[in-house]
């Protein structure tokens, strides 16, 4: 009697999945996922967000539903004409349906216009230009886990209500660098505060010292780092040789990730504002998500980027099951159509021009003496509510919501 | 306050002097280069990941043995140089017969394997390593504020510099290192045993960057890639020099980093630049560099 039934559930089960895949092009959702593997960014990012990535798969039971999904990983290596190299190939060559991740913002912003050409999808994680979701917005992109304009909005309209009214500035000269140091400037102007100076590094350095001593001649009050992964560790590391914070003048890192207060040390990075859109000891759900995501990442937690593309992927997959398509502008549409949910950040949504909502945390690195142990870095100081942390919809001037 | 070109004259000899602390990795860098091409015609390739193993070899040290910065600064470049001295014996030693370009793509090839190996065991963001005790804090130039340490960096490279620049040019052992790469037959006839001698050397070579990565483990993080970026500028500054010659290597080590100094402050966009825009102007001048012969 058992015989027969086992083998009507198999063909049930194998008609789904071949239902569920005739309306996926090729029948396999394939799903590149793009990033620096090797350089100054592989640590916040990089294998890490292939990890968060397989997991969202997973996690959504893609097998049990009988949907074939593939997770491809390139290197980019920071450089925007690789970056749309591999994107070229992977939309016509590979067959790739969507691109996430993406650090790096002048490489996004070429793979941005890419995915626009070839009418796929991408969704950003780690790119931080809030351009994405103002003049660069896209009917094929979503921006999903922070921006320039919300690090400025928590991190500066902080800094500046505690007292620091001017700033200096050390940028990166990219596209990201000055995204940042532009949306913070912006948040330092409208509370009153002043910007005395700004100097732009080439990135990568190695060697901030010439950079910090303009910046200390300029007594501003506020070095603001619109920089990110070593270029800011470096410039905190160097900062204290130089005294920079024992003669009365204070670091902004404005984007910082758990990586780098990791790679810091505690007793560099102690009193170190910054803001985040996760961090992994928030709540029970983000703990033993973080958990699961440091087995498979030898032992290190998550950043939120990474657990920003795990996220992503797992409502990608919820809009492509829905729709029943993998057509990159319908999926972007669907998603933005259904609420998200999930352990990373909760309930939340996609606005019409592309930016994910959620809430943002403004944190404070503990000292050393309070912290537990390995990875126990940060207390949260404010909690920004998903509707002020990020750029209202008519400031951006995206072309989409005109 | 008097001032050049609309920059303070105070500020202005800050930026020097930070200029000649940059300028003193160059030239420490630079130097085991000229040293390793004077002696081997080899084109050390792996050199910026040999002065990376200097800086791991210091982070170990002190975290798993507990051994100081003092103890790294000697132990490290014996290590390391052990390490020089194996690929010298097991792989660069079947090359001198061979073009240089053999030399300088096995050096690059191992460049690469040594720091992926590193990268994918430590991550790239690296670990961190503080200034020892000794020299922690500053003082106040008036001009600037000198930390202890950079101070240390600029006079020690500078003893270690001319210390080697001395044994070469001025001393017996150097006059018959200087002699086996002019006529290694003629030297050996004389009982000198060259092929040890040559070991040694490129040991030597390898040493000088490892203490080069001891000595920049405090100011930068300790990270896998901290010699990648960097082994293409000191390549500049050989070019520059003139391949071979020690004292072009730590003159020109030094003075491109004053230059590299005062271009962060006055068009810091191109400070990553400049060394091979003025590689470029010496090479179509005198291709021989700045102090070579031929």
């Amino acid at each position: 009697m058992r015989f027969p039934k086992r083998t009507l559930m198999a063909a049930a089960i194998a008609l789904a999945a071949g239902a569920a895949q005739a309306q996926v092009s090729d029948g396999v959702i394939k799903i590149g996922v793009m990033n620096d593997q090797s350089g100054t960014y592989a640590d916040l990012a990089g294998p890490g967000s292939v990890v968060a990535a397989r997991m969202a798969v997973e996690d959504f039971g893609a097998a049990k539903k009988g949907m074939k999904v593939e997770i491809l990983v390139a290197d980019h290596q920071n450089k925007p004409d690789i970056g749309s190299n591999i994107a070229r190939q992977w939309y016509d060559v590979d067959k790739v349906d969507v691109i996430v991740d993406v650090p790096t913002s002048s490489v996004v912003l070429a793979v941005n216009e890419v995915t626009r050409q070839k009418n796929k999808a991408l969704i950003v994680s780690t790119g931080a230009t809030s351009d994405l979701t103002g003049k660069a917005c896209s009917p094929n992109s979503i921006h999903w886990t922070y921006d320039t304009w919300s690090l400025a909005n928590g991190t500066a309209n902080a800094v500046v209500k505690t007292g620091g009214s001017t700033w200096f500035f050390l940028t990166a000269d990219y596209a990201f660098g000055h995204a940042l140091e532009r949306d913070t400037e912006a948040v330092v102007l409208k509370n009153g505060g002043k910007v005395l100076g700004k100097v732009r590094h080439p990135f990568p350095s190695s060697d901030f010292s010439s950079f910090l001593l303009q910046a200390q001649s300029s007594k501003a009050k506020v070095i603001g780092l619109a920089n990110a992964g070593a270029d800011t560790t470096n410039a905190i590391k160097q900062g204290a040789e130089f005294g920079i914070v024992s003669g009365g003048q204070q670091f902004a890192g404005l984007l910082v990730f758990l990586t780098d207060v990791h790679a810091l040390g505690l007793d560099k990075a102690q009193g170190l504002l910054l803001t985040e859109a996760f961090y992994w000891d928030l709540n029970d759900q983000t703990r033993a998500w973080s958990k699961r995501f440091a087995q498979g990442h030898k032992g290190a937690m998550p950043t939120m980027v990474q657990a920003g593309v795990y996220s992503a992927v797992l409502h990608y997959l919820k809009a492509v099951e829905a729709l029943k398509s993998d057509e990159g502008p319908k999926v972007v549409a669907k998603m933005k159509e259904m609420p998200t949910d999930d352990p990373i950040f909760g309930k939340g949504q996609v606005r019409q021009d592309g930016r994910k909502i959620h809430p943002m945390y403004l944190f404070e690195v503990k000292k050393p003496s309070e912290s537990k142990g390995a990875w126990d870095y940060y207390k949260v100081r404010a909690t920004i509510p998903a509707d002020q942390a990020f750029r209202p919809v008519k400031e951006g001037n995206c072309p989409l919501v005109k | 306050m008097s001032e050049i070109f609309g920059i303070p004259t105070q500020a202005l000899f800050g930026q020097l002097l930070i200029g000649l602390i940059n300028g003193s990795f160059y030239a420490l860098l630079s130097l085991g280069l000229a040293v390793i091409f004077g002696m081997l015609n080899i084109i050390n390739f792996t050199h910026g990941a040999q002065y990376m193993m200097g800086a791991f070899c210091a982070y170990f040290l002190l975290n798993k043995l507990g051994l100081g910065y003092w103890w790294a600064l000697l132990l490290a470049p014996v290590i390391v140089g052990a390490t020089g001295i194996v690929i010298e014996r097991l792989m660069l030693a079947r090359l001198y017969q061979l073009d240089h370009l053999y030399g300088l793509l096995l050096t690059f090839g191992l460049a690469l394997v040594i720091q992926g190996l590193f990268r994918n065991e430590f991550g790239s963001s690296g670990l961190p390593y503080n200034i020892p005790k000794a020299l922690e804090g500053g003082r106040n130039l008036g001009f600037m504020f000198l930390p202890n340490y950079r101070a240390w960096v600029v006079v020690a490279s500078l003893v270690v510099c001319l210390a080697t620049w001395f044994v070469i040019e001025k001393t017996r052992l150097g006059a018959y290192l200087r002699a086996a790469t002019e006529n290694p037959a003629l030297v050996q006839a004389f009982g000198i045993n060259v092929p040890r001698m040559i070991t040694l050397t490129y040991g030597f070579g390898v040493g000088l960057a490892a203490l080069a990565g001891v000595m920049a483990a405090p100011i930068y993080q300790v990270n896998p890639l901290m010699g990648a970026d960097l082994i293409i500028v000191v390549f500049a500054v050989v070019v520059i020099g003139g391949m071979g010659s020690i004292m072009g290597s730590i003159v020109t080590g030094f003075a491109l980093g004053v230059i590299e100094g005062l271009t962060k402050v006055f068009y810091p966009e191109a400070s990553n630049t400049v060394i091979f825009i003025i590689m470029a102007i010496v090479l179509l001048v005198r291709p021989q560099g700045l102090f070579g012969q031929r």
